[in-house]
């Protein structure tokens, strides 16, 4: 359904969803996370871009629900430099601006990839939400969803199209178990048992290198989105 | 003329950001003057018969294939509050986006490569619309029923209302709807001839200044 050349209209920005930039060159890879409030998500991207800004060129989306604060908390820990870090207004429904109508959020990550040139990644991270928030197929070409220990041992079990069908499952704040009594074995028979191959990662962002497997799954899917394979 | 194309265009899940804009609600609510379903109307039907009608009119010219650039200036015109402003070139760009994917045309093309940074909304619902082979009056419609079911929503959102009552509102200016409706698209079937001056230029002083402050908010659950 592409009716024009991207020269004739540069600005067509219909299915931001498209691999390539005009060039033919590979655009970033977006990454999206979300999972409930306050599970360590904006923790999860600011270790990220700690561990990954010397090798890669990265930027940051953020999806508060009715402040600045996650863009704000990214900016002050001078995780990247501000220009670099976006923050989209979500009108109180975080899922609704990353999965039903994602023009928005669509619109800060071409801004950021005009105003960036070369960039390699783009973490779009969503506002707190639900068991059921999944970002669109058309703004994210992979997803995390993070969880953490502390809101009960039984959230693998429960399941909903976050934690089955994200391409990878974070369980953050592994640190906590102990003191909320959580059974970290059980939660990972539970989310194996939902989620089939697709892999799981138990993290502590308290812990030195607490994000290294997650910042490796990066790396390799992006390595696998340069080369083009599908992510 | 396809009536369903209207609905789609109509429906508020059509996916072009209206869900994070309250339509000015949001500052309303704060400063108390909604807080029921009865100042809830009272401000709905103030707004269709001020900034409703100005982008009813526009909606409806952009529809006719009237010169979208002359439009968007009209508009401009029409929008003295630069936060609204901002807010309308956002809005049309995600409207753009939304229909150039919908109902793929020539005239879109060539109002997004003029606008790239984004046309003003309500011409871009008409020149939406038109795509959509639908009338003037019907992006008229479109455009008024968009500028009072936003709000509703919000304020659903805001005040925990109840939605059979916000609901009910809106039934309940349906008349006055198809009226400014109207109203928006005589005065488009005349600028062909004598330009864009005879498009309604109503406008709501409150409702500018409110947003010019809610711009300014800190913390808020609405991007306007
Ligand atoms: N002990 C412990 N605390 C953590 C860990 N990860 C994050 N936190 C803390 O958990 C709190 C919430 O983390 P955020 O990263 O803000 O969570 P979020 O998911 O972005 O929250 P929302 O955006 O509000 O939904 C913060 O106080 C973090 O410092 C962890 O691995 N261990
Ligand atoms: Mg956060």
């Amino acid at each position: 359904m592409h009716l024009d050349h991207p020269v004739t209209a540069p600005q067509r920005h219909t299915y931001g969803a498209e691999p390539f930039h005009a060039d033919g060159s590979r655009r970033a890879l977006r990454v999206g996370l979300g999972g409930p409030v306050g599970s360590g998500k904006t923790a999860t991207v600011a270790a990220l871009c700690r561990a990954l800004r010397t090798q890669l060129s990265i930027a940051v989306v953020t999806n508060d629900i009715y402040t600045r604060e996650d863009a704000a908390f990214l900016r002050r820990e001078a995780v990247l430099p501000p220009e670099r870090i976006t923050a989209v207004e979500t009108g109180a429904c975080p899922h609704t601006a990353i999965r039903d109508d994602i023009s928005a959020n669509l619109e800060a990550v071409e801004q950021l990839e005009e105003s960036l040139p070369a960039l390699d990644l783009i973490l779009v991270e969503s506002g707190g939400d639900n068991l059921t928030a999944t970002f669109s197929r058309g703004l994210v070409d992979t997803q995390i969803f993070v969880i953490d220990v502390s809101s009960g041992d039984d959230i693998p079990r429960k399941g909903g199209p976050g934690i089955t069908t994200a391409d990878l499952l974070i369980v953050n704040k592994t640190d906590l178990a102990p003191y909320v009594g959580a059974d970290l074995n059980t939660m990972a028979t539970d989310a194996h048992k939902q989620r089939g191959d697709l892999p799981v990662v138990f993290t502590s962002l308290t812990a030195p290198d607490g994000i290294g497997q997650v910042a490796a799954w990066i790396t390799g899917r992006l390595t696998a989105w340069q080369a083009g394979a599908t992510s | 003329m396809s009536r369903a194309a209207l609905l789609v265009l109509a429906d508020g899940r059509f996916p072009a950001g209206g869900h994070a804009h309250s339509g000015g609600v949001e500052a309303a609510v704060a400063a108390g003057t909604v807080r029921d379903p009865a100042s809830l109307e009272a401000f709905c039907r103030g707004r269709l018969h001020t900034t409703g009608l100005t982008g009813a009119g526009l909606a409806a010219a952009a529809a006719t294939g009237y010169d979208a650039l002359a439009l968007d200036e009209a508009a401009d015109a029409r929008t003295p509050a630069p936060a609204l402003r901002r807010v309308a070139r956002r809005l049309g760009r995600q409207m753009m986006r939304a229909a150039r994917a919908t109902w793929p045309s020539d005239g879109l093309d060539r109002l997004a490569h003029d606008r790239p940074q984004g046309a003003h909304q309500p011409v871009v619902l008409g020149a939406a619309a038109r795509s959509a082979g639908l009338a003037p009056l019907e992006a008229a419609h479109a455009a008024a029923y968009e500028g009072v079911g936003g709000p509703a929503t919000a304020a659903v959102r805001l005040l925990s209302l109840d939605p059979f009552h916000a609901t009910a509102v809106l039934a309940r200016l349906a008349g006055d709807l198809d009226h400014i409706a109207d109203r928006a698209a005589s005065a488009a079937a005349r600028v062909a001839a004598e330009g864009t001056g005879v498009l309604p230029a109503a406008s709501a002083p409150l409702l500018d200044l409110a947003a010019e402050q809610h711009a300014a908010w800190p913390v808020r659950l609405f991007a306007s």
